[in-house]
């Protein structure tokens, strides 16, 4: 036992000795690979799910070092971070660090942020897709998300367009066309998704009709693939998918079907069937966000981003969209920031044959019994993202014209 | 040895005897040239001064008190599974079930404090969720101890194949639980009635975990050294021909001793749930269960020496962490200097163990 001590001492010393010379040796360098930040520059931190080889995280991190690079605050980046303990212990570790204000990307972080929160009372916690911030009550936790139901409005747009492209050619599968959407979990977020990029096709293709199917993960390749092969051989003639691999992607470019893709452009997989993505860039809520900590002003509880602040992004057309597309598109841009179209238009569609009526409630607060609580139509239109910033569209029943092929997840 | 055929340039025995201090000279050996030929990686790839990242890999671990605290929990955690899965391996089973054996665990003490939160007292709570994860973490590990002990199944892939089987039912579960619905997420259990968490203890939170695992650490070093029940173990280990002769019944202590192993995992899935996490998610045993399995050969199944074994792959994995954020290298290039240095620590044992010769000069070999 001696001797076991005696080791144990001496390794201890030598690593010691190591960063002894480490401190000394390479200190001022470290520092200074962190993106040219000013000695006593404001220390911001994100904390992400996975890191740049996940295109969920790869769009968070790239939006938060152009913010920080802009801002000249000093970036802090954890990566690698699950959904548990460690959450919070890194969020901690960054408090240590100095930072002032700490974000976080993926939804399940959220409750260990609010833990850290409490804690750090001094510090601003950001959380993007969270649901918690608005019944929370706590001045320095937040949630942001973005109106993406724009996007994929805007998306289901092209969909729509490419559709009428094969119906007047008559290269549809089946008599009416039919589009096929690979979500992931029957979440507010994936159902608002659908539904919009649905509503958007319908609005230029009366006739549509959309069968979804889920795969129970954020992110599984292969079932990303099956649910898509799954769903051309049930006679779609144009998929979309929730999902962020290129599974379904790649499907579509094997079997010669239009894809509509999400969080960034897959051209590059399919190109000759990709038509168009969808995305939230995170930079304006970054820098509207560490702005407020600069000039000491409050961040919002709930923040979401618009077409207007250039949250909700269209990505490059592909080379097989149909003729006009880029005109229609225009048109309707232009009709969703004045707003003279709502993409959630009661008037547009019906759910069980009907429409939904004034003062219809949705589930915004989260609580365990999930009850509806929060009226949200009102002036013909369901007010999506608006009494919170993450999605609360209804999961019960789709909209009518949208099947769902499963609802284990 | 016939002298006329030429003898090979290498040949290799068995070390007989080998001190201690020699034993421990080739392992920081080992450490030392992994160290420096990971500087040489870093240097050449990342052109990163490699004194730098150490630096940061030590701070990664001992940076802050809090640091510290976070290392002390995920050694105990990690030295608990290696604790617990020792005497199966002792006894030459090869249990790959420990994630499965910690799940059980954590599924129990879930479903406890999701379904019981408001129905009963706090302790009773707590009383009852440790019990019931001993029972689930001794049920997953006895049913392939059964089997291997009834009709001689391959336990190496049991016990892997009992990993799906509750991460499914974890996954299902997940499912049932989740809020908001359809997320996929349960989120902390009881955040604002806190029913079932165990306390803090002087108002750290990770102490009373610590202290558990020195205990079961201790206890288990006993069991094994002391016991009747943990020679029992070792001679099955050993030969299950010789136990068989003197008399042991070979099965009843596979059984027995699964059931052991399957005891400690289950409390350290309690511990998951009920004192650090608060959640429960697929990945939560966070395959610790397999690592456990590494700790405990690299210490030679002695308890005491695999908190030395631990505290190595849960510092590099901390450090492989803190260099990814320091110097905003992905996660991976940490990775690979662990596996340089594990790769190092882990051939040291074949110097440990054997002897290599080279082929001597004429004279020599003539004076030998």
């Amino acid at each position: 036992m001696k001797k076991f001590l005696a080791l144990l001492v001496s390794l201890l010393m030598v690593l010691t000795l190591l960063v002894g010379c480490g401190g000394g040796g390479g200190g001022e360098e470290a520092g200074g690979d962190e993106g040219g930040a000013e000695e006593g520059a404001l220390k911001v931190g994100l904390i992400t799910l996975h890191d740049e080889n996940s295109t969920y995280d790869k769009n968070f991190l790239d939006a938060f070092n152009a913010s920080c690079e802009k801002l000249g605050v000093e970036a802090i980046i954890e990566t690698n971070v699950p959904e548990g303990q460690e959450c919070y212990d890194k969020a901690m570790d960054l408090v240590d660090k100095g930072c002032k204000i700490i974000f976080a990307d993926s939804f399940g972080h959220e409750d260990f942020m609010i833990q850290a929160a409490k804690e750090a009372t001094d510090v601003q916690f950001c959380h993007a897709t969270g649901v918690k911030a608005h019944t929370e009550g706590l001045d320095n936790y937040h949630n942001a998300f973005a109106a993406i139901y724009e996007g994929r409005y805007l998306a289901g747009v092209v969909a729509g367009m490419k559709l009428n492209e094969l119906k007047e050619a008559g290269k549809l599968k089946g008599a009416a066309p039919k589009m096929g959407y690979v979500g992931a979990f029957t979440y507010n977020e994936v159902v608002s998704g659908y539904t919009s990029f649905y509503l958007g096709a319908k609005s230029v293709c009366p006739d549509v009709t959309m069968d979804v199917t889920f795969t129970g993960s954020w992110y599984d390749e292969t079932a990303e693939k099956e649910g898509a092969n799954k769903l051309i051989q049930n006679g779609a003639d144009l998929i979309s998918q929730h999902a962020d691999s290129f599974g379904a992607p790649t499907a579509c470019e094997a079997a010669g079907v239009p894809n509509v893709s999400y969080n960034g452009s897959t051209k590059a997989q399919g190109p000759n069937t990709y038509l168009v993505s969808s995305r939230i860039n995170w930079s304006p809520y970054y820098e509207y966000a560490i702005g407020q900590v600069q000039s000491g002003g409050a961040i919002d509880a709930d923040w979401t981003g618009t077409l207007e602040t250039g949250s909700v992004e269209l990505l490059e057309l592909g080379d097989v969209i149909a003729e006009g597309t880029q005109e229609k598109l225009d048109e309707v841009t232009a009709g969703l920031k004045d707003g003279s179209i709502h993409v959630f238009d009661t008037s547009t569609f019906t759910i069980k044959g009907e429409a939904l009526k004034d003062g219809f409630e949705a589930d915004v607060d989260s609580d365990p019994e999930y009850k509806a609580d929060t009226p949200a139509v009102s002036d013909g239109y369901f007010h999506e993202s608006e009494y919170r910033s993450a999605p609360y569209f209804p999961t019960a029943d789709p909209v009518d014209g949208i099947s769902l092929l499963d609802t284990a997840f | 040895m016939d002298n006329k055929k030429k003898e090979p340039l290498i040949h290799i025995t068995r070390r007989k005897n080998i001190s201690r201090g020699k034993e421990w000279a080739i392992r920081l050996g080992a450490i030392l040239a992994a160290l420096v030929v990971c500087g040489i990686i870093t240097t050449l790839t990342t052109h990163l001064n490699p004194f730098s990242v150490y630096g940061a890999m030590w701070d990664g671990s001992f940076g802050s008190e809090r640091k510290m605290w976070a290392l002390s929990k995920e050694l105990s955690i990690l030295l608990m599974i290696s604790v617990a899965l020792a005497p199966s391996f002792k006894m030459k089973f090869w249990n790959l079930g420990g994630e499965g054996q910690v799940l059980a665990g954590v599924l129990a003490t879930s479903a406890c404090m999701i379904t019981l939160g408001s129905k009963m007292g706090n302790g009773a709570l707590i009383l009852l969720s440790l019990v019931a994860a001993l029972i689930a973490g001794a049920v997953w590990a006895f049913i392939p101890a059964f089997f291997r002990a009834k009709w001689n199944t391959n336990e190496t892939l049991f016990t892997l194949m009992m990993n799906y089987v509750a991460m499914q039912i974890v996954a299902y579960f997940i499912i049932k639980w989740e809020s908001p619905k359809g997320s996929g997420k349960v989120g902390i259990i009881n955040s604002s009635t806190e029913a079932g968490w165990l306390p803090y203890l002087g108002g750290k939170q990770y102490l009373l975990v610590v202290i558990v695992a020195v205990i079961v650490t201790v206890l288990m070093y006993i069991y094994l050294k002391y016991s009747k029940q943990g020679y029992e173990l070792t001679v099955v280990g050993e030969s299950e021909n010789t136990a068989r002769y003197v008399g042991i019944n070979v099965g009843k202590v596979i059984m027995r001793t699964l059931v052991v192993t399957g005891l400690v995992c289950g409390l350290v899935g309690f511990l998951l749930v009920s004192a650090t996490d608060h959640t429960i998610t697929t990945t939560l045993a966070g395959g610790r269960g397999f690592l456990g399995v590494m700790v405990a050969w690299l210490a030679h199944f002695n308890p005491i020496g695999m908190i030395l074994s631990g505290l190595l792959i849960v510092f590099m994995s901390r450090g492989a962490s803190e260099i990814s954020t320091a110097f905003g290298l992905n996660r991976s290039f940490g990775d690979i200097i662990t596996g340089i240095i594990l790769f190092f620590v882990i051939g040291s044992e074949f110097f440990i163990n054997y002897q290599i010769h080279f082929r001597k000069s004429g004279k020599e070999a003539a004076d030998a």
